[in-house]
């Protein structure tokens, strides 16, 4: 019996983030007190190598390897490049935070790179069961950081909770994948693919299975109804690991998304679709209702992710290329907000005070205005208000989904965006037109004074010039859908 | 040439970049040179404006100084601009408008001068861009980024209730566009791809879609005008907004409703327009009435002038429904003289209230014993806003009625009793604030205007006599677009 070693070449960047992760976890306990930065900065050179492999290694055409379980087309790498440079920008604005907090150890940073490698997982997977792996990794990864804090039982509540509906949904989806197993006997994507397009089976139970599994993906982006653990975790765990949570598992979840509904059961888009646009609308009316009457600002942020999920649904629902595209966009913009958001909140937490209610914005144009002004920008993008680039996001959805013909939910879609725009404009009030409460000086390291001022030069930057990163989106769904 | 070919795009991002030169400075103790500076690039901004006019050629129906590049190449979006005989003025009276508050803000604001004075310099580019976009979407970023800086004037240097008035204006204006963005991209795929504002115009509609995408634009726009019912935002908004502020929302922000009923509403969707035109017409009375009326119970100057500003739009709207030449150029030279009168009736409340500290008719009384030359200025602007000839107050609404009185008598009838209630409230007020006794001691203690105050005073009657006396000049640079609008209106596009 001769053993094929299967081609390794597509999974390098995966290979390589594995050995880092273990070296990290390695230095970790070696070196927790000699030096704590060593840890971090592994981190960053892990990341750093990868996406000079994953840059190194882009062809325009899709590989397949291991059995067709995986596959490194351009979308996975455009997501991928994109997934690096989040969670680096993210240990960049979480390192003093996390450092006061005495957190700065081996654990977080394997921890992260463990999430990053199921993220990666995820989104080059073309089969089911190497899906389920890549997400079960990073869920389990995600549970542990956000119960890392272990004295603090606001964090532990969250992570119990986050555990035991993470479960549940992952139950869900592998229920579902269980009965399109059954009808189609296959359990690769492309596969599956072929024999829902030929269309000789049992519909009814593919539509029960494809029910749960949009409930698990439902779960997955924290759209309602399945949101409940959205807010609490965004309240309980630290604000360095929401920025987390919140941030490149969006990304790979969009990946998910694409992989599992349009790749895999794309042939039953007529039912999906109703199912996505309930959602959709569920989310944007709690999402944007909900985030009205809070006060802590992560819970706030936690709500209205949920509503932007639910946007961000809408350019799916429309079911083309440019659908996918506009979606891609969003979910790209919309992470690009977050951390800036969740920096801004982290460079708030002077010492080991927790910037966590709404009033620790007040006056912040007195204190400091170039923050001020960053945020106003922030915001401003989260609300959809042009010249920031929030606009071309919900503009590009909004077409697409007027394209398919839905111009009813256009217009629902704006509706809310008219509700969501209150409680970023109370953000921007707090700022500019309210006395400050505390004088106390912000004053960041200049690794992070530097990226945050990019990242708002960048919400307006891509405001103004949109079209490179709209074409980017464009090509990579193109380029993969239709191979 | 060359300078011809990028003069709209250099009236646009002069005072913008400026604006974001000031920002960046952003420290109290070089008050002065922020203001020099502001100052400085307002007058440029008003000397680069001024070649649009001598440049113009009025007898050209078509678009002039237009710029065309690719912007978006996935959305077909342009950066296309051009501007007739419609936008023109109005962009001349924005860019003579900033310098103006900029000197009316000179010693009133104390707290963070850099960020007012960009904010009015960066709010008087995106305006020239409203005005001057001729692709859709363009036009709407330029519309809604000039809710930031006003909503940020309000909440910043407002009154004690500011937050409320920044948050109300702020919703109802969005609210309105979003539902104008629907329809333009609406009209984007029945037009096969294109956001451009000049090819709608040719675009066929059925008559259902018409009055949708009426419908769509009316909330857009009516909420700026600001047309009955949705003009509550508009006192609030103004009673809390610094002078400055007021001036602009009065003089500037209220006139972009008006353009985009000339430039949207009515070319886009004609047949619509033409269907509903009684409905405008009927919403326009009721504001001229009903929101004179209303004017006449105010306890509060600012209030008073800012439901009067409602009750003079209202004949904005009408004279654009009346569908002939005295009603649109009637509107047009309602626009232009109610930004001078508007903007001149705020800066006197803004004297006033600089030195007293209220806004109450009941504070004052007398004033005219200790500022005699201010109530003169008073006095003519008050005149003005009552509609007296030989002010630019009676032209534009003399040429309205006129518009009316060939369709239906009752519309003149009830368009021409604004000349009564207009005297009515203006004057009764005027009379309250500067004739009688002294009441309040501290109407004592005021002194009269300042050389800075005079020039402004000085400057904006000259431009109400101007208009009023010899109004020429403006409306035969309108006059060829106005024909070209109309002609194309009465075509169906069914």
């Amino acid at each position: 019996m001769n053993f094929l070693l299967p081609n390794l070449s597509p999974a390098y960047p995966e290979i390589f983030l594995l050995a880092m992760g273990c070296l990290v976890l390695l230095t970790g306990l070696v070196a927790r007190e000699k030096l704590p930065n060593l840890t971090y900065l592994l981190t960053q050179i892990a990341l750093f190598g990868c996406a000079l492999i994953t840059f190194i290694t882009f062809t325009p055409d899709a590989i397949y390897t291991f059995s067709d379980m995986f596959v490194d087309d351009v979308m996975a790498d455009t997501l991928k490049m994109l997934v690096y440079i989040t969670v680096s920008v993210c240990l960049i604005y979480s390192r003093s935070y996390i450092s006061l907090r005495g957190m700065l150890s081996g654990e977080f940073f394997s921890l992260v790179l463990f999430a990053t490698l199921g993220m990666l997982v995820m989104i080059s997977a073309s089969h089911f069961l190497t899906l389920y792996l890549g997400l079960e990794l990073l869920s389990l990864s995600l549970y542990a950081m956000v119960a890392l804090r272990r004295d603090s039982s606001i964090a532990t509540e969250a992570a119990m909770k986050f555990f035991i509906l993470g479960a549940l949904a992952s139950g869900f989806l592998l229920y579902g994948m269980s009965m399109i197993y059954g009808v189609t006997g296959s359990l690769n994507i492309a596969r599956i693919s072929e024999i829902i397009q030929g269309g000789v089976v049992n519909h009814a139970t593919l539509v029960v299975g494809l029910v749960f599994i949009v409930a698990g993906i439902g779960f997955k982006l924290s759209v309602a109804p399945f949101h409940m653990w959205a807010p609490d975790v965004y309240q309980g765990a630290p604000t360095a690991v929401v920025l987390f949570i919140s941030s490149a598992p969006k990304l790979a979840a969009f990946g998910f998304v694409m992989r599992l509904l349009i790749e895999g059961v794309g042939g039953m888009a007529n039912d999906w679709q109703g199912m996505l646009i309930i959602l959709a609308l569920m989310s944007m009316a709690i999402g944007n209702l909900g985030a009205i009457m809070q006060t802590n600002i992560k819970r706030m942020l936690a709500y209205s992710t949920i509503s932007h999920m639910g946007f961000m649904l809408l350019g799916i629902v429309s079911a083309n290329v440019d659908g996918y595209g506009s979606s891609m966009f969003y979910v790209v913009i919309y992470v690009i907000m977050t951390l800036g958001t969740f920096g801004i909140i982290m460079l708030l937490s002077h010492g080991v005070y927790e910037a966590e209610k709404l009033d620790d914005f007040k006056g912040l144009n007195r204190r400091n205005p170039r923050y001020a002004f960053i945020t106003l920008l922030l915001m401003f993008s989260l609300a959809g208000i042009p010249p920031t680039v929030g606009f071309y996001a919900k503009l590009s959805v909004l077409q697409a989904v007027m394209n398919a013909g839905y111009i009813w939910l256009a217009v629902m879609a704006v509706l809310f965006s008219v509700i969501g725009a209150f409680y970023y404009l109370r953000i921007i009030k707090l700022m500019y037109f309210d006395e400050p409460e505390n004088d106390i000086f912000i004053s960041p390291q200049r690794d992070v004074e530097l990226l945050i001022s990019t990242n708002g030069l960048v919400i307006l930057l891509l405001g103004i010039f949109p079209q490179t990163l709209m074409a980017l989106c464009i090509y990579a769904i193109q380029s993969s859908v239709q191979s | 040439m060359l300078f011809d070919f990028s003069l709209l795009s250099l009236v646009i991002w002069l005072p913008i970049f400026v604006g974001i030169a000031i920002l960046t400075i952003n420290d109290d103790r070089n008050a002065q040179l922020i203001k020099w500076l502001a100052l400085i690039g307002s007058l440029a901004g008003l000397l680069v404006a001024i070649p649009l006019y001598t440049r113009f050629d009025p007898i050209v129906s078509s678009m002039q100084f237009v710029e065309y590049r690719v912007w978006i190449e996935r959305f077909n979006v342009h950066y296309h601009l051009g501007v007739d005989g419609i936008s023109m003025p109005l962009i001349l009276l924005n860019c003579f408008t900033t310098p103006l508050v900029i000197i009316a803000g000179w010693r009133v604001i104390n707290k963070r001068i850099s960020q007012y004075m960009g904010a009015f310099l960066i709010m008087s580019g995106i305006v020239n861009g409203v005005f001057s976009s001729l692709d859709a979407i363009l036009f709407y970023i330029f519309w809604e980024a000039s809710l930031i800086p006003m909503f940020l004037i309000i909440g910043i240097w407002g009154g004690p209730n500011r937050v409320y008035a920044a948050i109300k204006f702020f919703l109802y204006t969005l609210l309105g566009s979003l539902l104008m963005l629907i329809a333009f991209i609406y009209l984007y795929r029945i037009s096969g791809g294109s956001f451009s504002i000049l090819d709608y115009h040719k675009l066929p509609l059925p008559l259902v879609s018409q009055i949708f995408i009426f419908i769509a634009f009316f909330l857009a726009f009516a909420v700026k005008v600001p047309m009955w019912p949705v003009h509550t935002w508009l006192p609030d908004a103004h009673v809390e907004a610094p002078t400055g502020g007021s001036i602009v929302l009065a003089a500037i922000l209220l006139k972009l409703g008006g353009y985009g009923f000339i430039r949207f509403s009515l070319p886009i969707v004609p047949d619509a327009s033409h269907y509903l035109s009684d409905m405008m017409i009927v919403l326009s009375l009721i504001a001229v009435v009903y929101i004179g009326l209303i004017a006449l119970v105010q306890a509060d100057m600012k209030k008073l002038i800012a439901y009067s500003s409602v009750s003079h739009m209202g004949f904005v709207t009408l004279g654009l429904f009346l569908f002939n030449v005295y009603g649109v150029e009637g509107a047009m030279v309602q626009m232009i003289s109610h930004g001078f009168i508007s903007g001149a009736m705020f800066f006197c409340v803004g004297v006033m209230y600089d030195r007293l500290h209220s806004r109450q008719i009941a504070d004052y009384g007398g004033v005219v014993s200790k500022m005699p030359v201010f109530a003169a200025f008073f006095m003519l602007f008050s005149m003005a806003n009552a509609g007296l000839p030989g002010t630019s107050g009676f032209v534009g609404e003399f040429m309205v009625i006129m518009a009316a009185i060939k369709i239906n008598f009752w519309y003149a009838f009830f368009a021409a009793s604004t000349l009564i209630f207009g005297a009515a409230y203006t004057l009764w007020m005027y009379k309250r604030v500067v004739f009688g006794t002294v009441t309040n001691p501290n109407v004592n203690q005021l002194e009269d205007v300042t050389g800075r105050e005079v020039l402004i005073l000085t400057i904006l009657a000259a431009m109400v006599l101007w208009v009023g006396l010899y109004p020429l000049p403006l409306t035969e640079v309108m006059h060829v677009t106005v024909d070209n609008l109309l002609a194309h209106i009465a075509r169906s596009k069914l």
